[in-house]
């Protein structure tokens, strides 16, 4: 019993994080129908400029607190102008190309951002700085810690103020209705261009503060972190069905726990052939299983019918 | 008020509208006539900038209008209703009616026109949480004309309103349409049911393969025997 409410309090952490991403990829996708490959390298960027912005003005004697927010902006900030370059450069000029073209220009962007993240970065593990103090709980049996706790509630809140911002402003309701029928959309007056840079705009603040969460929990950044990520990040999302925004966040924490809970038995399951380092396949199942199954995802809809 | 001079669409190879010319006046009805494929879809689509012409102007109030953004078209006062009547399926009706005053800012006047139009449609008032893809064929064409007026446009264009309806619902949509023309909009009304668009405008223009081959008085239109014979089944 300790192993399962562990794991699925391990889970919940992991999996809050995994939705901050998917979200990146099922807003993008809903509006215009791009994966785009490249939302887990800009996670990734999140978690690198933190690492140096925080890291240096740490190192130079700025408390911690200051620190760690002059951090966490910078990133946002990064990976704000990050999405919105990406679109523009290039997608924008792909948006009446064959569907298949700005799904490899997606890879490729995926592929450029990693190597430039490695000549910045290099190609060594970096230790993510202490941000918040380590205090441990323990309930019921099952441990967690302060940062576990603020992990999950940051997210939650994060999310509700996103589905605010999409149910409850006009923003919102001209990205649904941009997502629905863009055509349409354009001729109440909605400037298709500039929801679809919203949209950009919005995954990728999410993504940093995602990947400064991954930073936090993990201490340890590469730049090759994003590909991982953003792979299970989408597998939320098509688990959660694609292009829906409250899929994408039930799909995320769906997956974590799976996982988690994956990884606490894997060994038992198996009788000890494999351990817990074999957690990565659960994802994997996971996508093939909704893909052959249920490829509209738990929340799917028709196709031609996304928000 | 809306003039086409030497309109020309082509997709591809395929030429959909041929160098057409015709002209709406303001606070008038004008009809667009003719039979599947003829090109009046592709016109109006033009006129709105849904799709690019090839060739040809389009002067709006005196404004060329046919190089604008997309989006600038309901600025200039434009409003289409599409084929097919393009409501957002999963924005309520009440949402939907928002996205036509989506430039508008005066709030207390955006919900005055919007009683207006619940009392021309009661229908949608009643659905008006309801999500717009769970109504009727008809009840999504009364939401899409609500919605074009809910723009304050000071011309309407009608697509095809009464495409795939039941005889009763057309009636009913028909009745607004008429009340809405009564009271001063300007309309460039689509139609395949000539009969019924001859008889609610004051001029009608005919179009075939994409070229436009007769206009008169609505009512000389429908007593023209070409007319009769080609498209009112006579």
């Amino acid at each position: 019993m300790d192993i399962f409410l562990q794991q699925i309090i391990n889970g919940l952490v992991q999996g809050s994080i995994y939705a901050l991403v998917a979200l990146g990829y099922t807003m993008v996708y809903g509006i215009m129908g791009l994966i785009n490959f490249a939302h887990g390298e800009v996670v990734m960027i999140g978690t690198l400029v933190t690492i140096t912005v925080a890291g240096t003005l740490i190192k130079a004697g700025m408390p911690v607190v200051f620190a760690g927010l002059a951090g966490v902006s910078t990133s946002v900030l990064v990976c704000v102008a990050l999405g919105w370059g990406l679109e523009r450069i290039a997608y924008r000029p792909l948006r009446n190309a064959p569907r298949l073209t700005p799904l490899i220009t997606a890879i490729g962007m995926s592929i450029v951002l990693q190597n430039l993240a490695m000549m910045i970065w290099g190609r060594n593990y970096l230790t993510f700085p202490s941000l918040l103090p380590k205090i441990n709980f323990e309930v019921a049996g099952a441990h967690f810690t302060a940062i576990q706790v603020i992990i999950v509630v940051l997210s939650a809140a994060t999310m509700g103020g996103l589905l605010a911002l999409i149910y409850r402003t006009r923003l919102g309701m001209a990205m649904r209705a941009t997502a629905q029928n863009p055509a349409v959309a354009s001729l109440m007056g909605v400037n298709i261009n500039r929801v679809i840079a919203a949209a950009f705009v919005i995954g990728s603040a999410l993504g940093a503060l995602a990947g400064v969460m991954v930073g936090t929990y993990y201490e340890i950044a590469h730049y090759q972190m994003g590909f991982m990520l953003g792979l299970k990040a989408f597998t939320a999302a098509v688990l959660g069905g694609i292009g829906n925004l409250a899929g994408a966040m039930l799909g995320g924490v769906l997956l974590g726990i799976i996982e988690a809970l994956g990884a606490g038995y894997i060994g038992d399951l198996t009788g000890g052939f494999l351990g817990s380092h074999y957690q990565d396949i659960f994802a994997f199942i996971v996508l093939i299983v909704v893909l052959m199954f249920k490829p509209s995802g738990l929340f799917g809809e028709k196709t031609g019918d996304r928000a | 008020m809306l003039e086409v001079t030497g309109l020309h669409v082509a997709y591809g190879g395929i030429q959909a509208v041929r160098s057409i010319t015709f002209h709406v006046n303001e606070g008038e009805m004008v009809a667009l006539i003719g039979a599947n494929g003829a090109g009046k879809t592709s016109t109006l689509k033009a006129i709105s900038r849904v799709i690019d012409a090839v060739g040809g102007d389009v002067h709006f109030c005196g404004e060329k209008i046919s190089k604008i953004a997309p989006h600038h078209i309901i600025r200039k006062g434009i409003a289409l209703v599409p084929e097919g009547r393009g409501v957002f399926p999963r924005l309520t009706v009440a949402e939907n009616l928002a996205m036509g005053a989506f430039l508008r800012h005066d709030k207390a006047e955006i919900a005055l026109d919007q009683e207006k139009i619940y009392g021309y449609f009661p229908r949608l008032k009643e659905r008006a949480a309801q999500l717009a893809g769970t109504l009727s064929g008809g009840e999504q064409q009364m939401l899409a004309i609500g919605r074009a007026l809910m723009s304050r446009p000071k011309m309407l264009l009608l697509d095809e309103p009464s495409m795939g309806l039941a005889p009763i619902m057309v009636q009913k949509i028909f009745e607004v349409i008429r009340i809405v023309a009564a009271e001063g909009m300007t309309t460039l009304l689509i139609e395949q049911n000539a009969k019924l668009a001859l008889e609610s405008s004051q001029r009608g223009y005919v179009m075939e393969s994409g070229e436009i081959t007769l206009t008169g008085e609505s009512a000389s239109l429908l007593n023209d025997p070409k007319v009769r014979a080609a498209y009112l089944g006579e």
